[in-house]
This record gives structure tokens, C-alpha cells and sequence, in this order.
């Protein structure tokens, strides 16, 4: 059974199945995402979390239609229904900026230093609206400063990026995001680069502009704690594939792959009293050496020998899909911290 | 900004002072004896007339003395006078300098627009078969010594295919031109005289790409490697997220962040190109600055040497106060920031 068959929800956003991404290597193409599928139905925060190289942004990439040059993807990215991957240049700009737009992550290199703010805002509007006066362009792009709470924003309209700090760059970032109320915001781990208190000031502008504009976000992120205050719901990857997926409670509070319970293990709790720091032991794979099997058998400490033959199908659980060997069987709420 | 720009004027005296300093100490270690060109060779056995040289010519004076009165005078604007052609060396120059000018401002443009070029094709085709062609046809230009590729060009050029005229500013057999600026360009049109404009354009051909081609290679050498790290840009990226046609993400976006690094060369590369056109002007009989300093520097010429290098060295200074205030205005970061 497919990942895609079993999270079927009614008329998805956004459907990704059996995505493949292959980049060029020295000794021919390594699969940097080997198997994702995910669904992101509209009005729905998707988090997608996993370690660095695990392919949640070579996956939005993908998407976006905007993977470096010389990687392949193949298997199906559906939105609205309609398959994506693959389409023509000329129609996925018109996608691009318009009805899937994308928040990078790093608002200090995500601007162009040498335009004015108000001009890099202006330009994606007037992109997909190119009959709008430059009066009309203007008065849109200071509403949108107003919409991510940038002071003074008339004033503000002809600066330039180094003239601001990296927490107003991420709101002009998410402004020229959803200038053109997108269905789908790519927000690629949006806070990562920010300050502690000026994370929680984008995390309160993506809420309420899925509240008041009804966007869909998937967030890519390392940060639980953020999933947790954002996301309905949880795709957990691992080395390219899924490796749990499911309603953002139900996957907290009963995590079923080994890996889903070693990364909420591994988040420092101020009220435990613990003399170090949970780790998971070892690092993810090569992509150009990957283990047979399910790909996190050689860090599992639940491991089987079957772990290592051939990769697990998935199993659902209720709204939850899990890819373990042993997913049934095991009980790693409790499991996990005896594991330790 | 005008802090700055104030600041480059207020050293640039001291810093030609310096120039200045560097070249008469040179000029006289040179061996050989500037009154040949004065007297001619026949007169040096007449003590007397060699004695009445020396003093009409300053050179019974010893070398300090003569530095200081050279100062002097300069201060007042005065560049002495030519013991070659006994006119003041300021009238000679500015009788010069227009025709360098005028070659090194089209060699400039022929430089710039093709290093633009190819640098834009080697970045967009990256280790492609055309990256490697525009580097190669980059290249040939600064490897290809000027004495022989100007030569060559002049005889495929005028003599085997006679498309276009040979050496000089105009056809010599045309009626000449008064000069009021001196830019023969600007001259010919100013008497309204097409044909003439058009004779001054093709003679300009050949000089102006010869020279042009020999900083084609650094140019587009730098405008690659700045494009193609501007490239990998997480803006570039976010220019195509906002869906943003590839043409557009490389002008609007690439290229203005690209060229600013690129405006540095171009400064360094006029004051190479004043000092480069020496060896087109000999081969081109184009009777700029260049050609006067190597007639002044076989005459032993010390009033025409020196001035021909305050000229070089005002160029060389003017350029790169030029390329400030350049990259002030292609750079919002420079502007208010004291460089």
C-alpha cells in the first residue's frame, strides 16, 4: 500500500506521491529523497521535520518546481488536482508566486541587497498582476507591510534590505510570500535564523494568516517545539523517506516509529532532571552509502534482523501511518526511556 | 558619500606630488644626454653653444635645484617646455590628449561590452562547451601581444581585405578638420560634416578593438565569477519563487548585484588602457599621448616625460575616484558608509 492511498483525505491542496529525487554523483545518481508522499489539505498546517539532508526541502523544492540544476525528480506532485511535476517552465511561474508561494529561511540573503523593499514587494505583485497602475502596485504592497506589522510602512516602502533587522526582513519575506493570497505557503524552517522573541512574533503572523486568509503552510523545520504550536499535523522524514505521519497530538503523545520517539526524547524538558542530554546515537546514512533495509536500523536500538533486509511497509494506525518493522509491537512511550 | 569623494581630492595633490618626485629622480638616472635633442648632435663639440644650451635649459643647475624650480613652476600650472618641440608641454598634451581619449574611451566601451558578454555566456553555459568558447575568444585578447595583433589586423584589415582605413585619425587625403575639442567624433559633426564623421568612425575601428580586446579577458573573467556566485544566492532563488521569468531573475536581479565587483576592473582597466594605448598609437601613427611619450622619452625629453606621467597619473586617480563614486551608486550598502 502507498503512503499517498493511506492518508487520503477529500480533495487534498496538495498531494505529493513517490517522490524520487536523484542527484548527480561521481559514481552515478544518488537518491536524496527515496520514497516521500504527503497530503496538505487547504486551511491545514503540515510540519514536516526531520535532520539536515533528510530531503524535506529538496522535497518543497520540488514543488516549487525550483530544484538545482542537474537534479531529477520523478513520481507525482498533484495541486488542485492537477500533476505538476513536470510542467511546462512558463506555466509554473504563474503557480510560483501566485498560488504556491514560499518563505525562505534565511532573511539576511533571502532579499536582494541592491532593490528597495518596496520594490522586491511590488515586483511579485506586479508579476501576476501586470494591468495594476503603479499607484495601485504601491498601495498593495504598503497594505502587506501593514499585514506583517512593519512600522511606518510608507516610509519604510524605500528602503533598502541592510537597512533592516533580521526579524523585519523574515516579515517582508512572508509579505512578498502571500502578496498574491497563495493557497500553499512553503515556509522553510521561516524562524530557524531569528531571535527566540522574534520567532514568536512570525510564528503569531503565520497563525493568523492562516486564520484570516485560510492558507495552507507546510512547514519545514528541525524544531518540534515549533511543530507543536503550529501544525495539525506531523511528517516525520528520515533519509529521504517518511517514516511517521500523522494527526500532531496523536504523534506526541503516542509516537510509534523508533526515530519519531528518540527525536521527542531528545528535546530538553526544564522540568526533568536529567544529568545529560538524550542523543540518538549515531548519524543518518550517506546518500551514497545507504543500509539495506529500513534506513534507520543501524541507530535503532529496537532493531531485528528482518530491520535490515528489506524496508518496511507502512501501517496505519488510525489517522497515523507508521513505517516500522515493529510498529505494532512496540510500546515506546515507555519503551524508549528504558532504551536510555 | 561626498566625504569621501572630498577626502580622495584633498589627498590627490600629495599623492601626484609623490608621482612627480618618483619620475625626475628616474628621469635622471637615465643615461644619454637630453642636449642631442636640443642642439643636435653636430653642436655638442661647440663648447660655446653647449654652455649658452645649458643655461638657457636650466642644466647648469644642480638636481635639487632643479626639482625645486620644476615644483614651482608646476604649483603655477606650468609643465615647463619641451627641449624637443620648444613648445610649453601643457599645449602639447592638450593638443594629445583628446585623440588617447577619444581611443581609449571607444577601446573602454569595446572592452566592457564584450567582457559583458562573454562573461554572461561563460556563467550561463557554466563549464558548458560555449563557457569555454567565450573564455577562449576572452583570453586570445589578453595573450595576443598588441604590436603583432595590430599589425595583423592592419594588413588583413586594409591591405588583403580593404574594408577599412589604415593608420591616422582621418584619410589623409580628405580636408582636414579644425580641431575645437580635439575628439575628431565630436569635431567632424560640429562642422557638419558626415562624411568625415563616418571616416573618423572606421579609422577609429581597428585601434579601439585591438586595444578593447586586450581587457575583454579580465573583464569577463570577473563578471563570470561574480555571476555565477551572485547565482547561488538565496535571492535568485526567492527572484524565481516569485515567478519571475529566468531573463529577468539575470538582469533585474543577478546582474545588478554581479556588476558591482565588476566596476572595480573597469576602473583599474581605463588607467591600464591610457598607459596600454602607447603601443596601438605607435602602430596606428595615432598621435595621442602615447606616441608622444615615447618620442619624449627617446629625446631624453624631461619636461615631456614628467608631464606625460602627471597625466597618467591624474588619469589613474581620477578613474578610481570615478569607480567610488560608481559603486556608491550601483551599492546601497556603499552610499553613507566611509570607505
Amino acid at each position: 500500500m502507498k503512503i499517498g492511498d493511506m492518508t487520503a483525505i477529500p480533495e487534498p491542496l496538495l498531494e505529493v506521491r513517490d517522490l524520487r529525487i536523484a542527484i548527480p554523483g561521481r559514481q552515478g545518481e544518488h537518491l536524496a529523497v527515496a520514497n516521500i508522499g504527503f497530503t496538505v489539505a487547504s486551511g491545514e498546517i503540515l510540519g514536516l521535520v526531520g535532520e539536515s539532508g533528510s530531503g524535506k526541502s529538496l522535497s518543497m523544492l520540488a514543488v516549487m518546481g525550483l530544484l538545482p540544476a542537474g537534479m531529477r525528480a520523478s513520481g507525482s506532485i498533484r495541486f488542485k488536482g492537477q500533476e505538476i511535476l513536470g510542467l511546462p517552465e512558463r506555466q509554473m511561474r504563474r503557480l510560483r508566486g501566485g498560488r504556491i508561494a514560499m518563505i525562505f529561511q534565511d532573511p539576511m540573503t533571502a532579499l536582494n541587497p541592491v532593490l528597495t523593499l518596496g520594490a522586491q514587494i511590488v515586483e511579485t505583485i506586479e508579476l501576476h498582476n501586470p494591468s495594476l497602475s503603479s499607484r495601485e502596485l504601491r498601495n498593495r504592497a504598503i497594505e502587506l507591510m501593514e499585514l506583517v506589522a512593519i512600522p511606518a510602512p510608507d516610509k519604510r516602502f524605500d528602503q533598502y534590505p541592510h537597512e533592516f533587522s533580521g526579524g523585519m526582513r523574515q516579515r517582508i519575506v512572508i509579505a512578498i510570500a502571500v502578496a498574491n493570497d497563495p493557497d500553499l505557503l512553503i515556509a522553510d524552517e521561516p524562524t530557524t535564523a531569528l531571535d527566540v522573541t522574534i520567532q514568536a512574533q512570525i510564528v503569531d503572523i503565520l497563525n493568523r494568516l492562516r486564520r484570516e486568509k485560510g492558507v495552507a503552510i507546510a512547514l519545514i523545520t528541525h524544531d518540534l517545539g515549533l511543530v507543536a504550536g503550529l501544525a495539525d499535523r506531523i511528517a516525520i522524514l528520515y533519509a529521504g523517506r517518511i517514516a511517521e505521519c500523522g494527526e500532531i497530538g496523536a504523534v506526541f503523545q503516542r509516537p510509534r516509529h523508533p526515530y519519531t520517539a528518540g527525536l521527542l526524547a531528545a528535546v530538553p524538558s526544564i522540568d526533568a532532571d536529567v544529568a545529560r542530554l538524550y542523543a540518538i546515537r549515531g548519524t543518518p546514512p550517506s546518500l551514497a552509502d545507504r543500509p539495506p533495509g529500513c534506513q534507520f536500523n543501524p541507530r535503532c536500538p529496537f532493531a531485528l534482523p528482518r530491520c535490515a533486509e528489506y524496508n518496511p511497509e507502512f501501517r496505519r494506525f488510525g489517522e497515523t501511518v507508521v513505517a516500522c518493522h515493529r510498529a505494532e509491537e512496540l510500546n515506546l512511550a515507555s519503551d524508549t526511556a528504558d532504551a536510555r | 558619500m561626498l566625504e569621501v569623494v572630498l577626502r580622495r581630492l584633498f589627498v590627490m595633490p600629495f599623492l601626484l606630488l609623490g608621482i612627480v618626485t618618483a619620475t625626475f629622480i628616474l628621469a635622471q638616472f637615465t643615461k644619454g644626454n637630453p642636449l642631442v635633442s636640443i642642439i643636435g648632435a653636430k653642436a655638442l663639440t661647440n663648447p660655446e653653444v653647449v654652455a649658452a644650451a645649458k643655461k638657457r635649459w636650466g642644466l647648469d643647475r644642480s638636481i635639487p635645484e632643479r626639482y625645486v624650480i620644476y615644483v614651482k613652476n608646476l604649483a603655477r600650472g606650468d609643465l615647463g617646455v619641451s627641449f624637443r618641440t620648444k613648445q610649453p608641454v601643457l599645449a602639447d598634451l592638450a593638443q594629445r590628449l583628446p585623440a588617447t581619449l577619444e581611443l581609449v574611451i571607444c577601446a573602454m566601451i569595446v572592452g566592457a561590452a564584450s567582457g559583458l558578454l562573454l562573461g554572461v555566456i561563460s556563467a550561463q553555459f557554466h563549464d558548458r562547451a560555449a563557457d569555454h568558447a567565450a573564455r577562449f575568444i576572452a583570453l586570445l585578447g589578453s595573450c595576443l601581444p598588441i604590436y603583432w595583433l595590430g599589425l595583423l589586423v592592419l594588413f588583413l584589415f586594409t591591405v588583403q581585405l580593404p574594408w577599412l582605413p589604415g593608420p591616422g585619425r582621418l584619410d589623409l587625403r580628405a580636408e582636414q578638420i579644425e580641431p575645437v575639442t580635439g575628439f575628431m567624433l565630436v569635431d567632424t559633426l560640429l562642422v557638419d560634416s558626415w562624411n568625415a564623421f563616418v571616416d573618423a568612425a572606421l579609422h577609429l575601428v581597428l585601434p579601439a578593438l585591438v586595444l578593447g580586446w586586450s581587457v575583454t579577458g579580465i573583464v569577463s573573467r570577473m563578471v563570470r565569477a561574480s555571476l555565477l556566485d551572485v547565482m547561488k544566492q538565496d535571492f535568485i532563488t526567492m527572484a524565481r519563487a516569485k515567478g519571475a521569468s529566468a531573463t529577468r531573475v539575470l538582469v533585474h536581479h543577478a546582474l545588478r548585484n554581479a556588476l558591482i565587483p565588476a566596476l572595480t576592473i573597469l576602473g583599474f582597466t581605463f588607467a591600464y588602457l591610457i598607459t596600454g594605448s602607447v603601443l596601438v598609437e605607435a602602430i596606428f601613427s595615432w598621435p595621442g599621448i602615447g606616441s608622444y611619450a615615447v618620442e619624449a622619452a627617446r629625446a631624453l625629453d624631461y619636461p615631456a616625460i614628467t608631464g606625460v606621467t602627471i597625466i597618467g597619473g591624474l588619469g589613474f586617480l581620477i578613474a578610481n575616484l570615478l569607480t567610488d563614486i560608481a559603486y556608491a551608486a550601483a551599492d546601497p550598502r556603499m552610499r553613507g558608509a566611509a570607505a
